[in-house]
This record gives C-alpha cells, sequence and structure tokens, in this order.
C-alpha cells in the first residue's frame, strides 16, 4: 500500500503549489475532501457489489452519457456539462468506470476467450459505444482514453495482428502527414522485403518475387503515362501493383502455405492502403481546426498566435524552467497566465517551469510507479474480474498521463484531456478516485473468487 | 487458460516505458539542452521601462547657473489597453482635432497594439495638469516625464551647443542610444555628452499575457537607478559672454578670450549667433531648419573656431619672436622703411625704427626683412631647411594644426610647408621673396580666432600654453581631462619674449592700437588688418592684459571693418576691462561700439 501514501501526498502538495493564490484553490481543496470522503464509501462497500452490480453502473453512466447529449449544457462548444447548481459534473468522466468494470464483468463470465468473434465483437462495443456518445459532445479528448482500453484486451487474448495493426495504424497516421505517401509506400515496401528475407531466409523466391511486383509496376505506370494521361496517382499504381502481384502469389501461397509471407504482403498493403487513406481523410473530411493541432504537433505548420499558441505557449513555459526550475511559485509564465487552460489541460506546465527537469522527472517517474503498481497488482489478483479492472484502471491513467503531457511538450496534438490527480476539476478528481478505489477495494479481498 | 497470455504482460510494460522514454527525453530536450525558450519566457513577461535620468546642469565659471532642465511630459499611448475612451474629452483635454487625433492612433497602432509609444510629445504643463486629473478616464494612456534644456540668458549658443532627440542613422552608429533618446549636438553639450547624459535607468515590470503590470520583477533587485549626468562648470564668465556678444550685434565677427595661465576659454563670442533656447523641445527641428536656411546672416557658423582668415599685422609679434630666436635680429636691429618694402606698401612713420617701434607702429618693411632674414639664415644650408624651422616655431603655438580643445569643430588653419611651395614653383624655384608676405601675415597663411587668441595668451605667460578649453571641472570630483593641465612649452627664450611684449606696450600706449588703452591697466596688443578677398578688409586685434600679471589674453576680430584700429581694438578694450574691473569707465566708445551696425556695409560687400 506504500504506492497510496506516495501519489496521495503527491497530489495533496501539488494542489496546494498550483492554487495557492488562485480562487480556484479553495474549490479544489472542497473537490478533494470530497473525493476522500468518496473513497472511504468506496473502500466500504462489498466489494461483490461492484461485481454484481457493474452492468446496472455501466448503463446509469450510458444513460448519463445520451441525457447529457440532450440536457447538458454546453461550455467551450461541447455539450458534456450537467450543471447542478454552483456543481458541474462532467458524466464521460464517470462513463470510464462504468465501462471499465463492464468489460471486466463480461470477460469474466466468457472465460476471456477472446480469439472467438463473438466475444470479440461485443467487447468492442462495450468500448465503442461510450466512445461513440462522448465523441458526439464533441468530446475527443475522453472519446480517446476508452481506446486504452484495447490494451486490456490485448492482455486478456485478443489477436496481437489486431493490437500491432492499431498501434502500426497509428504510427502509419503521423508518418503519412509527415512523409510524401510515395516515399513512405516505397519505404514500407523496402521493410516488408526485408523483413520477407529475414523470414523465409528465401534469397531466390524473395526476388524473383520483387522481380515481379517491379515488372507489373512498370508496366501499369507506363500504361498510366501513355494511355491514360497520368490519371491515377503513383501511389495508387503502386497499390494495384501490389494487390496483381499478392494475386499471381496467391498459388503459391495456397501450395506452400507460407504464413508469414502472406502476413507480412496483407501488412503492407494494408498499410499502402492505410496511408492513401488517411492522406484522403485527412484532406477532406477532418475539421480545419483539428488539423491544424495534428499538423502544429507534427511541425508542418507555425502559427505561434494562432492555432498554435497553446502549445507553442506552454514549450516555453516547460522550457524555461530549465534543469532545477524556478521555484515553488516563481513560475512567471504560468503565473501571468500565458499558457491557456493552465490549470486544467495545461497543468503540466506549472510542474515543468517551477521544478525544472528534475520535478518533471520525479512526476513522470510517480506515475509510472503508480501504473506499474496498478499491473503488479493486477496480476496478483485471484479473480479475473478483478485483474482486467486493474488493467483498466492502470491503461486508463497511462493515457491520461501520456497524452496530457504528451501535449503540453509538444509530442502529441491537443485534445484536451486531464492529468490525473492534478488538474483541477471535480469530475475528473472523483472519476479517478472511484476508478482506483474500486480497484483497491477489489485487491482489498484479493483471496476471493468473484463469481 | 488463464495463464495464456500472462506474457503479454510484458509488452504491456514494456510500451508503457517506451511511452514515458519518450516524455523525459522530450523535455530534456527542450528544458536542458535548448535556452531558447528561457529567453522567449522572458520576452513574454519582462517590460522594460527606461528611467530617462536628467541632463547635468552647466555653470559659468563663477557658479552662475547658465543652462538647467525644465521638465516636459510626454504622452504615451497603449492602443490595445484603450478601450471605451471619451475621444472627445480627450481630444478637447490635449487641445487637438479629431483627425491628428485618428492619424496618431493609427501610428501607435502600425508599431505596436501592446507596446508603449508617444503619442504627443512634450505637452505643455498647464495640459499636462490637466490632463492629470482625468488620467484615470483614459485607460491605456499615460504621461511620461522628460527634461528640456533651459537657458539662463539667451547667450553662449555657440559654445554651448544644443541637444537633440537622436535619428535612427545614429541609433545604428552608436547602440548606446535608443528611439526617444536626447543627446547633445555641438559646442559643451556635444563635447561632454557621456558626462551630461548621466545613466539611464530601467524599472523592469512583469507583465501578464495582456500586458497589464503586475508589480516588479524580482522585487526590483533587477532594476537600476537613473543616474543624473554630471554636472558640468563651464570656463566661460556669463558676464563677459553676454557683453561680448552684445558688442558684436550687428556685426560679424568673433570673439575669443582665454585665462593665459589656464588656457580656460573665458568668452567664445561669433556673431550673428542666435538665441540657444529656439533649439529646444518641439520648436527645434522647425527652427534649426530656419537657422540653417539663413545663409546671408548664417547664424549656425561659429566663426571663433572655424572661421580662417589670414591673420593680418597680428603675426607680426611671432616673425619677431622667431627672428629673435634664431639671431637674425635683435632688439636694436634697425631696418629702414621708405612707405614700404619692395612691392609691400608701409604708412608713414619714423624710420629706420628699431623692433619695439616697429611693433608699435606695424611696420611692414620690418618685418618682411626678419622674415626674409630668417629664411636666409646661413645657419640652414637651404630654404627648405630655414622655411621648415620657421613652420615648427608656429606649430609650437598651436598654428596649422588642431589645439586639441574640447570643442567639437575645430579647425586647423593653413601654415604651408616647403613642399607646399615646391609643387606651386618646383623645387629650388622659390626664395625668401616668392613668400614673403606671410611676414606680414598675409599670403598662404589662415589662422582661427581661437588660434590667435591661443598665441596671445603663450606671448602674455612668455612662452608657454595650455590648450583652451571650455569646461573648467566635471561633475563632484571637478577634474578635467589631462591634456588640458599639460604645460605646452615654447623653444623660445622668455627673454625674447620681453623684447616683443614692449612692442605690444607701445602699440597700445601710443601705436597702433590706441583706442584700447585705459589708465590703470597696462593693455599689450597687436592691430592688424587682414585683406579680405571677398569685401571690405577684416579688422583684427589681439591684446592680453596686465602686461605683468596677465589675467586675460583676447583675439577680436570684426568682418569687413576696415583697420583693425578702428573697431577690433575697442572691442578688444571694452572686454578687458569688462572683464578685469567689472565696468567700463569711457561710456562714449561703448557707446559707439554699440550703436555701430556694419550689416548695411556686409550686405554692400556682399553684393559687391
Amino acid at each position: 500500500m506504500g504506492w497510496f501514501n506516495i501519489y496521495s501526498a503527491v497530489y495533496n502538495e501539488e494542489h496546494k503549489e498550483i492554487f495557492d493564490f488562485s480562487q480556484r484553490y479553495g474549490k479544489q481543496f472542497i473537490w478533494i475532501i470530497a473525493s476522500l470522503i468518496i473513497a472511504v464509501f468506496v473502500l466500504i462497500i462489498d466489494n461483490r457489489f461492484y461485481f454484481f452490480f457493474s452492468w446496472v453502473i455501466y448503463s446509469i453512466v450510458i444513460l448519463l452519457l445520451i441525457l447529457v447529449l440532450i440536457f447538458g449544457t454546453e461550455i467551450n462548444g461541447a455539450r458534456s456539462w450537467f450543471e447542478f447548481g454552483p456543481v458541474n459534473l462532467q458524466p464521460s468522466e464517470f462513463a470510464k468506470i462504468g465501462t471499465a468494470l463492464a468489460l471486466a464483468s463480461y470477460l469474466n463470465t466468457k472465460r476471456q476467450d477472446l480469439t472467438r468473434l463473438s466475444v470479440m465483437i461485443p467487447s468492442f462495443a462495450i468500448i465503442i459505444f461510450p466512445a461513440f456518445l462522448t465523441a458526439l459532445q464533441p468530446d475527443m479528448g475522453s472519446t480517446v482514453v476508452y481506446f486504452s482500453l484495447f490494451i486490456v484486451l490485448f492482455r486478456e487474448g485478443m489477436s496481437s495482428y489486431i493490437f500491432v495493426s492499431g498501434l502500426l495504424m497509428i504510427i502509419l497516421f503521423f508518418l503519412t502527414l509527415l512523409l510524401n505517401n510515395l516515399y513512405l509506400s516505397i519505404g514500407l515496401i523496402a521493410i516488408a522485403f526485408l523483413l520477407m528475407l529475414y523470414a523465409t531466409r528465401k534469397f531466390k523466391l524473395c526476388f524473383s518475387g520483387a522481380g515481379i511486383f517491379i515488372l507489373i509496376t512498370g508496366v501499369l505506370f507506363a500504361v498510366n503515362q501513355l494511355w491514360l494521361n497520368k490519371a491515377i496517382d503513383n501511389e495508387i499504381v503502386i497499390l494495384f501493383s501490389l494487390i496483381i502481384s499478392g494475386i499471381v502469389f496467391a498459388y503459391y501461397f495456397y501450395i506452400r502455405k507460407s504464413t508469414p509471407i502472406l502476413i507480412i504482403f496483407l501488412f503492407l498493403t494494408g498499410s499502402i492502403m492505410f496511408v492513401n487513406t488517411v492522406d484522403y481523410t485527412f484532406d477532406n473530411i477532418i475539421k480545419p481546426h483539428q488539423k491544424d493541432r495534428v499538423e502544429i504537433t507534427l511541425g508542418i505548420k507555425s502559427d505561434p498566435h494562432g492555432t498554435g499558441y497553446n502549445v507553442n505557449q506552454s514549450i516555453i513555459s516547460i522550457g524555461s524552467g530549465g534543469f532545477v526550475g524556478k521555484g515553488y511559485l516563481k513560475g512567471t509564465q504560468t503565473k501571468f497566465k500565458f499558457v491557456p487552460s493552465q490549470s486544467t489541460d495545461f497543468i503540466f506546465c506549472t510542474v515543468g517551469e517551477e521544478w525544472g527537469f528534475l520535478g518533471s522527472f520525479v512526476i513522470i517517474g510517480l506515475y509510472i510507479f503508480l501504473i506499474l503498481r496498478l499491473i503488479i497488482l493486477a496480476e496478483r489478483q485471484r479473480s479475473v474480474f478483478s485483474r482486467i479492472y486493474g488493467y483498466g484502471v492502470a491503461s486508463i491513467f497511462f493515457i491520461h498521463f501520456f497524452i496530457n503531457i504528451g501535449m503540453a511538450v509538444g509530442l502529441v496534438p491537443v485534445i484536451g484531456i486531464p492529468l490525473p490527480f492534478l488538474s483541477y476539476g471535480g469530475s475528473s478528481l472523483w472519476a479517478f478516485t472511484i476508478l482506483l478505489f474500486i480497484f483497491l477495494r477489489l485487491d482489498a479481498s484479493r483471496s476471493e473468487y468473484l463469481a | 487458460m488463464k495463464d495464456a497470455f500472462i506474457n503479454r504482460k510484458y509488452v504491456i510494460v514494456a510500451l508503457f516505458m517506451l511511452a514515458s522514454f519518450c516524455l523525459i527525453i522530450r523535455l530534456f530536450i527542450i528544458q536542458v539542452v535548448k535556452d531558447s525558450y528561457r529567453l522567449s519566457a522572458d520576452n513574454n513577461v519582462l517590460r522594460y521601462v527606461t528611467q530617462y535620468p536628467a541632463r547635468g546642469l552647466i555653470y559659468d565659471r563663477n557658479g552662475q547657473l547658465m543652462v538647467f532642465n525644465q521638465a516636459a511630459y510626454d504622452l504615451m499611448v497603449v492602443p490595445a489597453q484603450t478601450s471605451n475612451i471619451d475621444t472627445a474629452g480627450l481630444c478637447n483635454l490635449i487641445g487637438i482635432d479629431y483627425d491628428l487625433f485618428r492619424e496618431r492612433m493609427k501610428a501607435a497602432v502600425n508599431y505596436s497594439r501592446r507596446a508603449p509609444s508617444i503619442f504627443l510629445k512634450q505637452i505643455s504643463d498647464e495640459t499636462y495638469a490637466r490632463l492629470q486629473e482625468k488620467m484615470f478616464m483614459y485607460p491605456g494612456f499615460y504621461v511620461q516625464p522628460r527634461t528640456l534644456r533651459k537657458y539662463t540668458k539667451p547667450v553662449g549658443a555657440h559654445a554651448l551647443g544644443y541637444v537633440s532627440e537622436v535619428d535612427e542613422n545614429l541609433i545604428r552608429k552608436n547602440p548606446y542610444y535608443k528611439l526617444g533618446d536626447y543627446i547633445g549636438k555641438s559646442g559643451i553639450e556635444e563635447a561632454y555628452e557621456e558626462e551630461l547624459r548621466g545613466k539611464r535607468g530601467v524599472k523592469i515590470y512583469l507583465v501578464d499575457v495582456y500586458s497589464r503590470v503586475k508589480g516588479s520583477y524580482a522585487d526590483g533587485s533587477k532594476d537600476t537607478v537613473a543616474v543624473q549626468g554630471s554636472d558640468v562648470i563651464s570656463s566661460l564668465d556669463l558676464n563677459l559672454q553676454e557683453y561680448g556678444e552684445l558688442l558684436l550685434k550687428n556685426k560679424r565677427g568673433s570673439i575669443v578670450a582665454i585665462e593665459p595661465k589656464t588656457g580656460e576659454v573665458l568668452a567664445l563670442v561669433s556673431s550673428p549667433n542666435y538665441d540657444p533656447g529656439l533649439l529646444v523641445g518641439r520648436v527645434r527641428s522647425e527652427n534649426f531648419a530656419k537657422l540653417l536656411a539663413d545663409t546671408v546672416l548664417q547664424p549656425l557658423y561659429n566663426r571663433a573656431l572655424m572661421a580662417s582668415y589670414p591673420p593680418g599685422s597680428t603675426f607680426k609679434p611671432i616673425i619677431g619672436l622667431i627672428g629673435l630666436q634664431e639671431g637674425v635680429i635683435t632688439p636694436e636691429t634697425r631696418f629702414g622703411c621708405h612707405n614700404g618694402y619692395l612691392f609691400i606698401k608701409c604708412h608713414s612713420h619714423p624710420s629706420p625704427l628699431n623692433l619695439e617701434g616697429a611693433i608699435q607702429t606695424s611696420c611692414n618693411a620690418y618685418f618682411c626683412q626678419t622674415f626674409r632674414k630668417v629664411l636666409e639664415n646661413p645657419r640652414y644650408n637651404t630654404i627648405t631647411d630655414a622655411f621648415n624651422k620657421w613652420k615648427g616655431y608656429l606649430n609650437e603655438f598651436g598654428f596649422g594644426q588642431k589645439l586639441g580643445t574640447d570643442f567639437v569643430n575645430e579647425l586647423t588653419g593653413f601654415i604651408p610647408s616647403a613642399t607646399y611651395f615646391d609643387r606651386y614653383h618646383g623645387k629650388n624655384g622659390w626664395h625668401a621673396l616668392t613668400v614673403v608676405s606671410m611676414g606680414i601675415g598675409q599670403g598662404e597663411v589662415g589662422t582661427t580666432p581661437l588660434q590667435m587668441a591661443n598665441m596671445t595668451a603663450a606671448i602674455a605667460n612668455r612662452g608657454y600654453y595650455y590648450t583652451p578649453h571650455i569646461v573648467k571641472a566635471i561633475g563632484t570630483d571637478k577634474t578635467i581631462d589631462e591634456r588640458f593641465t599639460t604645460r605646452h612649452q615654447i623653444s623660445i627664450n622668455p627673454a625674447n619674449f620681453e623684447e616683443i611684449i614692449l612692442g605690444m606696450e607701445a602699440a597700445v600706449k601710443g601705436g597702433t592700437g590706441k583706442v584700447a588703452a585705459m589708465k590703470d591697466i597696462t593693455v599689450c596688443g597687436k592691430t592688424g588688418t587682414a585683406q579680405n578677398p571677398h569685401g571690405k578688409d577684416n579688422a583684427v586685434f589681439v591684446a592680453f592684459a596686465p602686461k605683468d600679471d596677465p589675467k586675460i589674453a583676447i583675439a577680436v576680430y570684426v568682418e569687413n571693418a576696415g583697420f583693425g584700429a578702428t573697431y577690433a581694438a575697442p572691442v578688444a578694450g571694452l572686454m578687458i576691462e569688462k572683464y578685469i574691473k567689472g565696468e567700463i569707465s569711457n561710456k562714449d566708445l561703448e557707446k559707439r561700439i554699440l550703436e555701430l551696425n556694419l550689416e548695411g556695409i556686409l550686405q554692400e560687400s556682399e553684393t559687391q
């Protein structure tokens, strides 16, 4: 239980530091006291309550997510708040808890056989449904959080191909925007070729395969150039060549049952298709302001006074902290509000500026310690339900931590997402407290089986 | 089944670690490796507000205040902070119309929306007082105090110089100055700019994202206080300066008076001149253009330093001195003069004369012969050597070169060298008679009034001088540059000076300079009439007094006034008496000089 003391100490101290002279400090103090009371309640309630009522809780939060779309108050263009007099409540924060509980319950009953499509699809649905509702608000930050639960699915046996595809898609998404599609396609083919060589160790086969591909590409390219008047983009030409060469090779695959080559080929084809899709989507479908944010993160666009203002000021304030920082309450950038939303989404700026690299390092270290500790605890659960829920908590913490700090230092596009226990805001503080303490409650009776 | 995927936890842990590692690397780069972010942060929050120091004051040698400062106020504006102000009310208050308001506002916005810029320069005291009461009604506007130069008396413009705002050219050349700074131009203001300007201070304020001041940075520990400029005590005698300017009114010319013992300049008059108060404040540039455009009177032209005239007969004492020192004449050497020497005419006087008599009557023949003897001195093999020896003495007196004074635009004058004549007449193509007119201060020689005054001081000192300077002491420690306390010894025997001084005494007592004589002060002087190629001759008079303990050495030039005795000598006499006794005994002479108006003659000679 050592980690409990550490991070609870951390959040108290940090809150004091950040809000000492701001009016939000007082409010936040009330939130903290309230969250401690909630924590006590969460711990008092019997552990079986969470198990048996997980679906009820899930239903309630889904209902709230639907209701907020109808009755919610619109703040900053998103209909994601309920107003109860002086208190504002954000149901999407609590929906994460419900979703994690429901997922754990579902996989527990189905004996976690995620290799079967009939289990996988409902699992996906449990995650995607609240994510979809949140996206309608629209609240992109919270939507992204749900996808972290795929990490849980991976742990519980989801095909690693799907997981790797997911990661590959994220990486390719950024590469597509950064690099020329044609070069990216050629690069992917080259990597695929090397992987094939490594997997099969049959040089003759690989080179003849490559030869056939180049031949087909050459013919298609010439056709495009001479008769089609360059109507087709070069990347598309490569994609078609790849599919045709695949058909040529299909027979060979069938005879030899050469799975590695097939896998590599399918990944390659998929990647190139994805790259072209992303490019099209990005240019034609995504909203301009979101496009801007992504482009600024990638350094394609620079606009220090417009859209990039947040990130630019955030990096300046963190960067000005230096190695040891400017000292407690001496941060000039954050004190004079150069960073927008500095008490919520850009809370990390205060740490970076006042405590410097050392402070930032310690904070990141504490988060990683907390998350790893959660994984260790999750792994020692006897009950599958508790383990899955534990992974859910770890994943949700991780995605918040990574995206929030990542956007403050300009690694990740700006999507509003709070930093657990540091950002101002009652809903998120309470939600994280409940999320965490339910797991503590489950851990306290880890020897019991929940059936 | 349960443990089938247990190893995947390592993949997840590795993924988490890798992600955190990326964050730490990125943090390390922006926080530790790059320091440009720190600068950007400072630019964000720090606002530097210049604290302008008051310029040093200027006193005369007797402690009378000459130049002081008057508060002036610039109305500043920060366009981004102005909102919903009563424009009409403000226009009314500061006395401008709406068009001008809009124009100024546009200019300010163009410069910067968030940084302050000058909206209206140097508003008057009354406007300031009225504005101060209602300042709160006009957010975004504030008043920045500045200082303007003020003069106790409208005299000494050339000596004091003036102050103007720096322009962009100057800022590029001298990075110390920033837009809106003042800098001394000409005179004491320019020469002692560094001492007078003081030290700018800066107050550092913290501002928030809306440019609002949030307090001082680091509790003011990084602020610097503006240090007031050092006061300067000029060597000028304000009363004498004023009197000199009065005497030269409606005439063209100059007066330079020096205290021989110290080299301190007592008066520096150049006429026509202007009221220094004209070149102050908002009207400065307009008035400056007017003065510059006056090509007839040229009031900005400082004749005392910049006019190079042939010295005329006032050069004769020097020629005599060199003759004595070189041993080509003795005080009793006599030369005959029958109304001239060769082609150079002379007036009628007894003949032959000794040295004293020759100076007294200003005999041209005597000094032509002396000069010829100097150049034909058998001691030297060639005329070149003899000529250069002669030139060497002149250089020792400060002729033909800059004296190294603290005046910023001093002229060198001109003393030709032997090679100069070689070029004209060919080597060995010239002899003493070719250049003989220089023996009476005509011909190629050019000297400035300042150089002539310095020569007179050297004679008064019997052989040495201190570089003339116009500032006696600076600041609290009252020091001046070493070069002004270094004695320049002239390699001529003091006894020879006594002989020359006897002649100069006689010239005032009963010779050409009689008008400058007075009962109880022994004045030694020498008249001169310098030929003027542009019109009527210039009257020159150099003198010092008293003979045995010289307190003042003076050179007076009155352009186009003819014979030196007529106008230059009385001016010198009045100046000497004014300085030594403080009052004038010969009121008739004073009245005659004051009423004398040579502008008519000047206009005539201009048209000739």
